[in-house]
């Protein structure tokens, strides 16, 4: 007899083929020059549930440009394994062709040559074509918005989320999780919660008073789709609280909570649940362990990491799906549900095209209506890049140079920190830089520009205790971010060791000297979260530098020296 | 540009570098209580269970629980601050349940360690690691 295991690998590399068949249309299509929305959108509907995934969105409404990341290293049992696999190496594993959309879609090589065959990507007005195709599909697809959704432009720092909140409502999600929702303040958040036409969910957002589950938030909701009980339980970021000020929600408490995520598994189960997914903001490898320490669940949703993988990781008999971010991919998860169980998957990460896919005309309008009151301050030219600005990779991105740089030259500072952020579209070389592209790279309700004195020791000791946050062994100590990005210094990191001994090395670029753990430096930084920090707001610093250098050019950083990987 | 403002320093800094200390000096002193406690004895590690955050969101006030089923007394240690000892909890015979939960104020990233002592003498010990950090930088 097939055991349902068995089955479900089958069905595996049946989806893995179906997958590269995809991508290999994509790749010749490319080269006809002939991609169109039907191609691009092809689908054969399969078993009796839909799932359609967004996540990490950051509120970019309009078409972007998105580089992926070219470093991005794992630890412990994720070495070598997805998500950490960048460039050439995904491409071979998952045979997409050199220079390809897929190739351009997912990996960091010949960005800007391919940008300009590709074109923009994601926009909210295309992910609504692609929604609407799917539920024309099948009618009762669930819609999952995995959260960081109301954060990330100007639009939505002015109207305190509400521009994301009118689109995505248009879309018509039935349930969301969260993450820098909350630093709009708790009381914005529940204020918009108390007003969602969804439900929003979090089996680990806490009061924090009483360290009972929070009342707004449901850790799971039930659904009937397809003739099949679905519970989809939330799950919003574990380490808000660390990573994120406090003090903007100090009502809330946060964490893992995988124990009471396995009693959340039973008790849907108990309640007739034929299927159970999680929507997730843990970060991959998070996920991924809580796969294997939380049995029962059969399709994690997840997010926080901003990973774009074209295929479900399997783990036992739960499939993990990554979306990627900032609007740039749909996943559509079809899935056979019968007597009680999942028998089966299809799964397709769709790239969202913008010249391919058409827009949802309706939703242009409601975009348009939600920037129409900034539209001048957001098309002010600020001035032009001669580089590519990107931010995604373990260690400094050239947004974050730039960013490094304001700092150094704005506030008269010997170094700069400027924080492992993985949101924040790219910008061609040629192109204009908008106050509308500033905001999108720093946009936050705590983005003060702080200016104050460290010691070499204490300098070591924050690169030591970040590099930790992403290069513990043990997922269930990671935060999701990237490495601090420095300016004005060099170091060494052994990514291998434990806390403590990672960095090494550190040089002051200016001088060339090695950084005295004694002596106090003058550093830069934003989005410090401490309360009470002062400074003036860092889009502010960064545009002010670019208005002063005109076009921007920026060397190749080779400050940090990566070993152990 | 003048150099404002210091107490308004970014990052916490004297807390921050404390945390990320490591207090060898009392961690002798954790042992001791455990010595007292026990009086020497074998200390066992099942039918205990102790839940503590794997990352303290504050520091200065973390839940923690303990849970141990039969047990006459049970002590919780903070194996890394000044002071380790956190408290003892004794329970009478008629007592429902043998659980107690309390926050604490952890100098650093440590071990929190829970020992029961059991109605018939025996000792089960519980130990969770702590992480006390700066964070700041979630993506």
């Amino acid at each position: 007899m097939i055991s349902r295991r068995d089955f479900l690998q089958t069905t595996m590399a049946a989806s893995a083929i179906y997958g590269s068949a995809g991508f290999g249309n994509w790749s010749r299509l490319a080269a006809q020059q002939a991609m169109t929305q039907d191609q691009l959108l092809e689908f054969d509907t399969f078993g009796n549930v839909s799932l359609i995934h967004v996540t990490d969105i950051h509120a970019q409404l309009k078409p972007i440009y998105f580089r992926e990341p070219e470093i991005n290293l794992g630890v412990g049992a994720a070495k070598g394994q997805v998500p950490h696999i960048t460039g050439q190496d995904f491409r071979k594993l998952y045979g997409i062709n050199d220079g390809s959309p897929s190739a351009y879609a997912l990996t960091h090589d010949d960005f800007s040559a391919l940008a300009q065959s590709y074109g923009r990507v994601g926009g909210m007005d295309r992910v609504a074509t692609v929604i609407n195709r799917i539920r024309a599909d099948r009618p009762d697809a669930l819609l999952l918005d995995g959260g960081d959704t109301w954060h990330g432009s100007y639009t939505c720092y002015q109207t305190e989320g509400q521009d994301m909140v009118n689109v995505m409502n248009a879309l018509k999600p039935d349930a969301m999780t969260f993450h820098w929702e909350f630093t709009l303040g708790s009381a914005r958040v529940d204020e918009i919660v108390e007003g969602l036409p969804f439900v929003a969910l979090g089996q680990n957002i806490f009061d924090s008073e009483w360290d009972e589950p929070a009342e707004l938030f449901k850790p799971y909701k039930m659904f009937e789709t397809g003739g099949v009980k679905v519970a989809v339980i939330g799950q919003a970021f574990p380490y808000m609280p660390i990573a994120n000020p406090r003090w903007m929600f100090p009502e809330y408490s946060f964490g893992i909570r995988d124990e009471r995520m396995q009693e959340m598994v039973e008790e849907v189960r108990a309640n007739g649940a034929e299927l159970v997914v999680c929507l997730s903001h843990n970060g991959f490898d998070v996920d991924r362990k809580m796969a294997s320490t939380v049995s029962g669940i059969d399709v994690i949703l997840s997010g926080h990491t901003h990973d774009a993988l074209p295929e479900p990781v399997l783990v036992g008999e739960t499939i993990i799906i990554a979306s990627g971010s900032n609007g740039k991919f749909v996943s559509r998860v079809d899935l056979d549900v019968r007597d009680g169980r999942m028998m089966g998957f299809r799964h397709k990460l769709f790239p969202i095209f913008s010249d391919v896919i058409d827009p949802d005309p309706q939703v242009t309008a409601l975009i348009d209506e939600q920037r129409a009151p900034y539209k001048d301050k957001l098309e002010e030219v600020i001035g032009q890049t001669d580089t590519l600005l990107y931010r995604r990779g373990n260690f400094n991105g050239s947004w974050d140079d730039l960013i490094c740089d304001a700092l150094i030259s704005e506030r008269e500072a010997d170094i700069a920190m400027s924080p492992g952020v993985r949101w924040g579209p790219s910008i061609l070389p040629g192109q204009d830089i908008t106050r509308e592209d500033i905001w999108n790279v720093t946009s936050m309700t705590y983005g003060e520009a702080y200016r104050t004195e460290m010691t070499g020791e204490f300098i070591h000791v924050i690169l030591e205790d970040v590099a930790d946050n992403l290069f513990n062994p043990d997922p269930f100590y990671q935060q999701g971010g990237d490495m601090v990005r420095i300016g004005g210094m060099g170091y060494r990191i052994d990514v291998s060791k434990p806390q403590g001994s990672r960095i090494s090395d550190m040089t002051l670029l200016k001088t060339g000297e090695a950084i005295d753990p004694a002596k106090t430096y003058v550093v830069a930084g934003w989005a410090s979260v401490n309360e009470g920090t002062e400074g003036p707001q860092i889009w502010d610093v960064v545009e002010d530098h670019i208005r002063k250098q005109g076009t921007v050019s920026l060397n190749p950083n080779n400050s940090v020296q990566v070993v152990g990987a | 540009m003048k150099l404002t403002r210091r107490h308004a320093l970014v990052m916490g800094a004297g807390a921050a570098l404390a945390n990320c200390i490591t207090l060898p000096a009392f961690a002798s002193l954790g042992d001791d209580a455990i010595a007292a406690f026990t009086g020497g004895a074998e200390v066992g590690d099942t039918g205990i269970t102790l839940t503590a955050p794997a990352i303290a969101e504050n520091g200065n006030t973390v839940p923690v629980s303990v849970d141990a089923p039969g047990a006459a007394e049970i002590m919780v240690l903070a194996m890394g601050n000044p002071t380790p000892a956190v408290g003892t909890f004794k329970f009478g015979e008629l007592a429902g349940s043998q659980a107690a939960s309390t926050r604490i104020r952890l100098a650093g990233t440590q071990d929190v360690v829970a020992i029961a002592k059991m109605a018939d003498g025996t000792f089960v010990k519980a130990s969770s690691n702590v992480k006390v950090t700066i964070g700041g930088c979630g993506g």
